[in-house]
């Protein structure tokens, strides 16, 4: 078996005196979706946020076969992990070119124009809009806007905080549309926090269930779909 | 017709410095939405600084430009030392710090070069570059308005064109997904607060060259609060709004207290904080600040 591009291993988190993360386990290879699924409250974000150095944790986090530990979240990013937070991820007040030249700021390269441009081309809406606020555009244009802004870092790992949160079903069904293709176009890595379980599960590889903290259930999407206590608590039927 | 024109100069006069200081504090409430009470005191410092290099011989406009970059190195040794250590969301231990170091830098300042006013070396010519009837438009009004004109206008090619300037914007917008693109946000801010102190520097060293007044360690005091009104008024997160702000409140100190008889002089601060109630309750963003619209 190859070696995971995120292995995490007996991962604690607290927030003051409120332990959220009582050690958990999981990885991500190249090329997959991994979803990561829950109830409010389980984990979830702070299980992202502690892979992007933004919480304090104790246990082992390696990307790309390196520990991440000592990094700040700009060193990291730099490493090549991308995330898009939950529901807040634009720069309402700058202009949507602005956003994703933003998503760049790590890089030097001479390509960035080119990334804009294709970035465009499969958003045409982001091009008609490029010199208007960020605030300005709607929900799932936002949500566009916020996956674009984390690509043009060009990550190895997209994490996503539920990108489906308050958008209409035929949005959340698009967007989702759109990861699978980056994911077959470009192999871009995902690991994606969900609370719609049926989509997430639909496109993704591999799933794991946190509940208060804990990983309680893990396995290949397809599999986890037709789950008794999945089907119940996930997908209420 | 000729004193209301007279005092519509007077106010440009006021009102531009009193914008630069309040283009400063706009600059870090950008950011942080944090009102640094200790730009003034911060600018006071930054023109004793120019006052003594030109005790010592060095050309006006010079001893100008190093007293800015004096100042803006100091505001992000301050950063660095006393702000960066502070979750920037949390505003109150900040409030604070900048009151503490708004003490200690008046006190340095007082210690250094005393509480005696001393006169200022001019900046710009002397004299009227118009004189109709009673009317007189001072150059020093010119320049101080064009001076305060020209930082703006390249504060905002900074924000709007540079990589930096982008950053900054970004950490003003969204502190968050800053971190997550890789911004760092400490070094950001500080930039921010060195080119604050170096637009505040400017402001208290056109002010204190003015030729009705003198530097002295609480020069500031009366500005400070005259440039925290224009601030808020223009808008605490617009630059241009600051302008307008300064320029208003001048125009308030001056013609209002002329030309509305039951307001005596004394009372042209109240007169000015008044104006500021009356904007904010039909605008509570400032007259061109951004109105946040949350979605819940």
């Amino acid at each position: 078996m190859t070696t995971p591009l995120l292995r995490v291993e007996d991962l604690k988190a607290r927030y003051g005196p409120v332990q959220v993360l009582h050690g958990i386990e999981f990885n991500v290879f190249k090329k997959e979706i991994v979803v990561v699924l829950g109830a409010n409250g389980a984990g979830k974000t702070t299980t992202l946020r502690s892979i992007s150095g933004m919480v304090e944790t104790s246990g082992l986090i390696e990307f790309d076969g390196q520990p991440t530990k000592k990094l700040n979240p700009s060193e990291i990013v730099r490493r090549g992990v991308a995330h898009v937070p939950q529901g807040r991820g634009t720069f309402p007040e700058l202009t949507v070119e602005e956003n994703l030249k933003v998503g760049a700021f790590i890089r030097t390269d001479k390509d960035i124009k080119t990334d804009i441009e294709a970035c465009y081309s499969s958003y045409p809406v982001l091009y008609e809009r490029k010199a208007q606020t960020a605030g300005s555009l709607s929900g799932g244009e936002q949500q566009m806007l916020a996956v674009s802004r984390a690509l043009m870092s060009r990550p190895q790992l997209l994490l996503m905080d539920e990108p489906s949160l308050g958008l209409a079903p035929q949005i959340v069904e698009d967007l989702f549309t759109r990861f699978v293709t980056m994911n077959q176009d470009h192999g871009t890595t995902m690991l994606i926090v969900e609370q719609n379980a049926q989509l997430a599960l639909d496109i993704a590889s591999r799933a794991y269930v946190l509940e208060s903290g804990e990983v309680t259930i893990e396995g290949r999407a397809e599999e986890l779909v037709n789950d008794d206590a999945i089907r119940k608590a996930y997908l209420g039927t | 017709m000729d004193l209301l024109l007279q005092r519509i100069f007077d106010a440009i006069t006021n009102g531009s410095t009193y914008a630069l200081i309040a283009v400063a504090m706009v600059l870090i409430f950008k950011a942080t939405t944090l009102i640094n009470f200790a730009q003034g005191e911060q600018a006071m410092l930054g023109a004793f600084a120019v006052l003594q290099l030109w005790n010592w011989g060095i050309p006006m406009w010079w001893a100008v430009i190093i007293g800015m970059l004096f100042s803006a190195a100091l505001a992000a040794g301050l950063e660095r030392a006393f702000i960066r250590k502070f979750d920037p969301t949390d505003h109150l231990p900040l409030v604070i710090i900048t009151l503490g170091l708004f003490l200690v830098i008046n006190a340095i300042a007082a210690i250094i070069w005393r509480f005696d006013p001393q006169s200022f070396p001019q900046l710009f010519p002397s004299g009227n570059a118009f004189t109709y009837n009673n009317v007189r438009l001072s150059w020093y009004s010119i320049f101080a308005f064009g001076s305060c004109v020209l930082v703006l206008l390249i504060f905002q090619t900074l924000l709007t064109k540079t990589k930096v300037g982008l950053a900054f914007r970004a950490v003003s917008s969204n502190l968050e997904s800053s971190r997550l693109s890789g911004i760092n946000i400490g070094p950001t801010l500080q930039f921010g607060w060195a080119l604050a102190a170096a637009a505040g520097t400017l402001g208290a060293s056109i002010y204190a060259a003015n030729p009705v007044l003198q530097i002295e360690p609480s020069m500031m005091l009366r500005a400070l609060i005259f440039s925290v009104t224009a601030a808020a008024l223009g808008g605490l997160d617009s630059l241009w709004g600051a302008l307008i702000g300064g320029l208003t409140i001048g125009f308030v100190q001056s013609v209002v207290v002329q030309y509305i008889p039951f307001i005596p002089n004394e009372m042209s601060l109240s007169a000015a904080v008044v104006v500021l109630l009356i904007v904010l309750t039909l605008r509570p963003s400032g007259v061109l600040g951004t109105r946040t619209v949350e979605r819940v």
